[in-house]
């Protein structure tokens, strides 16, 4: 039996009347990828932003290493371990490429964690470390996603939620990001991924789900998923 | 010569007189850049930290005396507890209203009337009467020819550059600073962070509250007098010299000050204008901005309907 660092019991979230999403139901096993896979507008990002505090859901439970966070402040559900990349990055654009990873780090407790853990983002991100010193605007959009990810790994999360890292960029880039999120989740860190790009997310993850107009509608091994008609039909082209 | 020497004295005026705005204008280009909010009120915490000065320096002044010791004293005493008024101003005026998402209008409107509060609870208290700042200052200073400066003017503009220092020292080095600097950019993004959004634009409001009640002390020490209105055309002033340097921009309310208190003064010396039309010329200058520069010195191109 392995822990689960994340459970989603019947979620339901409204924008005003707009009903988001319509009981969502899904588990992401400690140590694991699971990806969870839609078309535009099928409320991936709304559950994501469910889970990590910035909207509200109107029923059901979400449960991170078995406790209750449904009701939890979006900034003190940062510090418990649970970190969201949002799609789009989000980076600081007027504030440095090292500003944006102390914020990153803004729960730390100390300068010198936050030292060390931009050492590490550097190691991981040589790029980043040239341009410390530039602001965060002046990025391509392949580093705007490093820095992103680099800003999630300052605290050392328990679970990391990825909102389309793969979104506007080269297939070369996409490569090193999805190598960067292999690699992340091989020294232990637990990773919900959220993609429109079935075919590089089902590579990566463990365990798929597939949301439409705010509803589960398949979940499987992602070796099952990849060979699935529909998924294929839908979802990898052809 | 004489000439030079009026324009070595008027420069030294306005930069004193720039003090003042800049350090207004501060506070209001920090809460504008992080919620969008021109604080009318702004004006008056700077007229409630003059009568907090005034008091503190009633109660400590017999202790340490009414010189610059009991004034620095009375400083640091208005700075806190106007600082914390303008936190409590947030906590019941704005936070409600940003909290259920109010529209931008329904926070101005309510900032008028915490200005309105303000200004009527202290012409209340005060009776309306004019209070005299009396301090044990004098009028040495230094003599250039016919430039004089005093020591409480060299102390005033040394003693707004340390609180700036300070300030920016704040905003660059420090995990709050970077904050509210990132606030002031994405505030969901800043939820991801770990960010208490509430906790940390509550301490923009101290901040800015305090600088606020700090160039309201010195103004009741420099001019001598303190009154319930002194807060409503500094404030507009003080507004206008944050639009000079580009509304939301630190660096901007800073040298926006000074700008401003340089050109009124020297407004006051051009032939026709003299110091009754100094007002007319200060808003003359704001409403030339906006039509040639609206985004002022230092500001981002940033459409914006009020
Ligand atoms: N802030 C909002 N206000 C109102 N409706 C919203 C808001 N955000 C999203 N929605 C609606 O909720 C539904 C789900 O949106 P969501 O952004 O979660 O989709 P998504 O699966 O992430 O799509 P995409 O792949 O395009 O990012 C959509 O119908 C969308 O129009
Ligand atoms: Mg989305």
């Amino acid at each position: 039996m392995s822990e689960n660092a994340l459970v989603l019991r019947n979620l339901e979230t409204y924008y005003g009347k707009i009903h988001a999403l319509k009981g969502v139901s899904l588990e992401v096993p400690r140590g694991k990828i699971v990806t969870l896979l839609g078309s535009n507008g099928a409320g991936k990002s709304t559950t994501l932003k469910t889970i990590s505090g910035l909207i509200q859901a109107s029923s059901g439970t979400i449960e991170f290493y078995g406790k209750n966070i449904s009701r939890e402040k979006a900034h003190n559900i940062v510090s418990m371990g649970l970190i969201h990349v949002p799609e789009g990055r989000r980076i600081f654009k007027d504030l440095t490429v090292k500003e944006n990873l102390e914020l990153g780090g803004f729960t730390l407790k100390d300068e010198a964690l936050r030292r060390k853990g931009i050492e590490h983002v550097f190691e991981v991100f040589p790029r980043l470390k040239d341009r410390q010193r530039q602001s965060g605007g002046t990025l391509s959009g392949g580093e705007q996603q490093m820095l992103a990810i680099g800003r999630a790994m300052m605290t050392e999360p328990k679970l990391l939620l990825l909102d389309e890292p793969s979104m506007g960029l080269a297939p070369l880039i996409v490569q090193d990001i999805m190598r960067i999120i292999k690699q992340l989740n091989d020294e232990g860190t637990t990773i919900l991924l959220v993609e429109q790009n079935a075919k590089i997310a089902l590579k990566l993850a463990d365990y798929g789900y597939v949301l439409e107009t705010g509803e589960l509608v398949m979940e499987g091994d992602s070796a099952k998923l990849r060979e699935d008609e529909r998924i294929i039909k839908a979802y990898l082209g052809e | 010569m004489t000439v030079f020497y009026i324009v070595i004295q008027q420069i030294v005026n306005g930069l004193i007189l720039g003090s003042f705005y800049s350090l207004i204008a501060l506070g209001y280009s920090m809460v504008y850049g992080i919620i969008k909010l021109l604080n009318f009120a702004h004006g008056d915490i700077y007229m409630v930290g003059a009568f907090v000065g005034y008091g503190a320096l009633g109660i400590f002044g017999s202790v340490l005396g009414v010189g610059w010791l009991g004034i620095a004293v009375a400083l640091l005493i208005s700075m806190f507890l106007v600082g914390l008024l303008g936190m409590l101003v947030h906590r019941l005026a704005y936070q409600p209203l940003i909290n259920k998402q109010a529209p931008r209008m329904s926070l101005l409107i309510t900032a008028v009337g915490v200005s309105f509060t303000l200004f009527n609870g202290v012409m209340v208290l005060t009776n309306g009467e004019y209070k005299t700042f009396s301090t044990s200052l004098g009028y040495e200073g230094i003599s250039l020819g016919l430039v004089n400066i005093t020591y409480t003017q060299i102390i005033m503009v040394v003693a707004t550059a340390i609180l700036m220092l300070a300030l920016y020292w704040f905003i660059n080095r420090t995990m709050y600073g970077k904050a509210m600097r990132a606030i002031a950019l994405d505030q969901d993004a800043c939820r991801l962070m770990g960010i208490n959004v509430t906790k940390t634009i509550s301490l923009t409001f101290f901040v800015g509250s305090a600088l606020a009640a700090a160039a309201g002390v010195m103004a009741g020490v420099y001019y001598g007098s303190i009154q319930f209105y002194m807060g409503f055309v500094i404030g507009l002033k003080a507004f206008t010299a944050a639009v000079i340097g580009g509304i939301g921009s630190i660096p901007g309310a800073m040298i926006g000050g000074l700008v401003l208190g340089l050109l009124e003064t020297a407004g006051t010396q051009l032939p026709f204008i003299g110091s009754a039309w100094k007002d007319v010329f200060s808003f003359g200058i704001l409403i030339l901005l906006l039509v040639f520069k609206p985004t002022g010195i230092f500001g981002k191109s940033e459409i914006e309907r009020m």
